[in-house]
């Protein structure tokens, strides 16, 4: 009867508790407790919301430890910390100190352009952002136990994550209709571990949890990412860089509980105040991109 | 035979799917209306406090409370701490089963973990001797169990992690994460 502590089962299984819910940036205990207040199933603890990240430039790199144990401090909810991708050593600060989570993500400056943090190693689960199943499949195979699309973050633009949506549940439906024969193709074609490619089919979803991220902005965006198939959101710049952030935060939470009921959405989507100025991603310079980030 | 399952947050999806492999029909419950014609209730693990917020905005506080007076409710995690009186924070709760709870009593999530326990009510009810296995995620402690409710499980070290009251059941731990679909049907002989 002994006791077993961080297993791929209760990594994962965090992921599962978060689903149907919002996930939320934020810079201070100020900002975890409106996001608590307002229905946020778990906040992403950081230094800068990604819109600006972007603003500043620079290198950007894990936040200081000391903001995010305030922040963990200030709610009763999950906490969440991004680290840079490939920067097993800042994910080992992470989790010494206790975060709930890890997003190794591509907003921060890559540390590692070959090379992501084998995450099988540390007793904290880790979420990865993918735009396409075989980036999502590599790195649970490297022991992410939750996905995340990567959509565009900080522009508030909903375009990118919808398309990273679309090719990872596509790919999925399309290997459905796959017979077992061709499935070794197919994890070669996509740069996929065969075992993980098999047991996606056999789901007919990915092997963990699968939020939405990247520019969603808005209850409609929220709403739209739960009907394409997604278990939950991360809204990053979305809220806090938004007019009435509690409201608008409250009102996302809804969405996504509510996602499939219109007249509800059309009640919570009322008198919002401005949404987050956003850019077009169609316009951006591709060096501005940073849903490229990962390998 | 049909139980709904509180679906404002949190792991409904795989309760749904374990009600689905004992033959039980499952409905999920988002609105006061989503309650009539069900013989028993699911409240899932997820964040109690999202849970709580939803269920008060969307007035289901005295549906939910009048549903667990007649018919059976188990909460799991979450769905535990909801049923429970008092958790020493300011949140909504039904404050319908006489247990109080202490949350993430455990501490963060990388003291979650996996344990097997011996469950006698849970053998008497399905006639299996196996152990249960279960899986606690930032659980919650039941803390003290008063009045008619009683204690169902227990820690080696005496900790409470599931308590019964007439209809009404309240675990830490997930049944729904694991592949052993006896807690469920436990549950369903609640309903009957």
């Amino acid at each position: 009867m002994e006791a077993t502590t961080g297993s791929f089962a209760v990594k994962k299984g965090l992921a599962q508790m978060l689903k149907g819910g919002v996930i939320m940036d934020v810079v201070t205990p100020e900002h975890a407790k409106i996001a608590e207040e307002a229905g946020a199933c778990a906040v992403m603890a950081l230094e800068r919301v990604p819109a600006d990240i972007r603003a500043n430039g620079g290198v950007a790199r894990m936040s200081d430890p000391e903001l995010i144990l305030r922040i963990m401090d200030s709610v009763t909810i999950p906490v969440m910390a991004k680290c840079r991708i490939g920067h097993f050593v800042e994910a080992q600060i992470l989790e010494a100190i206790g975060v709930d989570y890890i997003d190794e993500s591509e907003v921060l400056t890559p540390a590692d352009e070959e090379h992501h943090i084998l995450k099988h190693n540390f007793n904290v689960p880790f979420v990865c952002g993918c735009r396409n199943i075989g980036e999502a499949l590599r790195r649970i195979g490297e022991g992410a136990a939750m996905i995340r699309t990567k959509g565009e973050a900080g522009t508030g633009d909903v375009v990118e994550a919808v398309r990273h949506a679309r090719t990872v549940i596509g790919a999925i439906r399309q290997l459905q209709t796959m017979g077992d024969e061709e499935l070794m193709a197919f994890a070669k074609n996509n740069g996929a571990p065969y075992e993980l490619v098999k047991e996606t089919k056999e789901l007919g979803r990915l092997p963990v949890v699968n939020f939405a991220a990247g520019g969603v902005a808005t209850p409609a965006d929220a709403a739209l990412m739960m009907q394409l198939g997604v278990d939950g959101v991360f809204v990053g710049s979305g809220i806090f860089k938004s007019g009435d952030p509690a409201k608008r935060a409250a009102a996302i939470v809804k969405a996504v509980t509510h996602y499939q009921d219109a007249s509800i959405l059309a009640e919570v989507s009322k008198n919002l105040g401005e949404a987050m100025v956003g850019r077009n991603v169609s316009q951006m310079p591709e060096g501005e991109k940073i849903a490229s980030r990962g390998w | 035979m049909k139980i709904g399952v509180l679906a404002l947050q949190g792991d409904f999806a795989e309760h749904i799917v374990m009600l689905k492999r004992i033959g039980v029909e499952a409905a999920e419950v988002r609105l006061p209306a989503h309650l009539n014609d069900l013989d028993g209730l699911i409240m899932p693990g997820g964040e109690s406090t999202t849970i709580g917020k939803l269920a008060v905005a969307y007035r289901l506080m005295d549906p939910l409370r009048e549903f667990g007076r007649q018919k059976a409710i188990w909460g799991t995690c979450a769905g535990a701490i909801f049923l429970s009186k008092d958790v020493r924070r300011d949140q909504p709760l039904l404050g319908i089963m006489d247990i109080t709870v202490q949350r993430n009593a455990f501490g963060r999530q990388v003291n979650s973990f996996e344990v097997d326990l011996d469950i006698p009510e849970l053998k008497a009810a399905t006639g299996s001797d196996a152990p249960y296995h279960t899986v606690f995620i930032r659980a919650p402690l039941i803390e003290t169990v008063n009045g008619d409710a009683k204690i169902i499980s227990q820690l080696p070290d005496g900790r409470i992690v599931a308590a019964r009251q007439g209809k009404l059941l309240a675990t830490s731990f997930h049944p729904e994460l694991t592949r052993d679909e006896r807690f469920h049907q436990y549950f369903v002989s609640l309903c009957r």
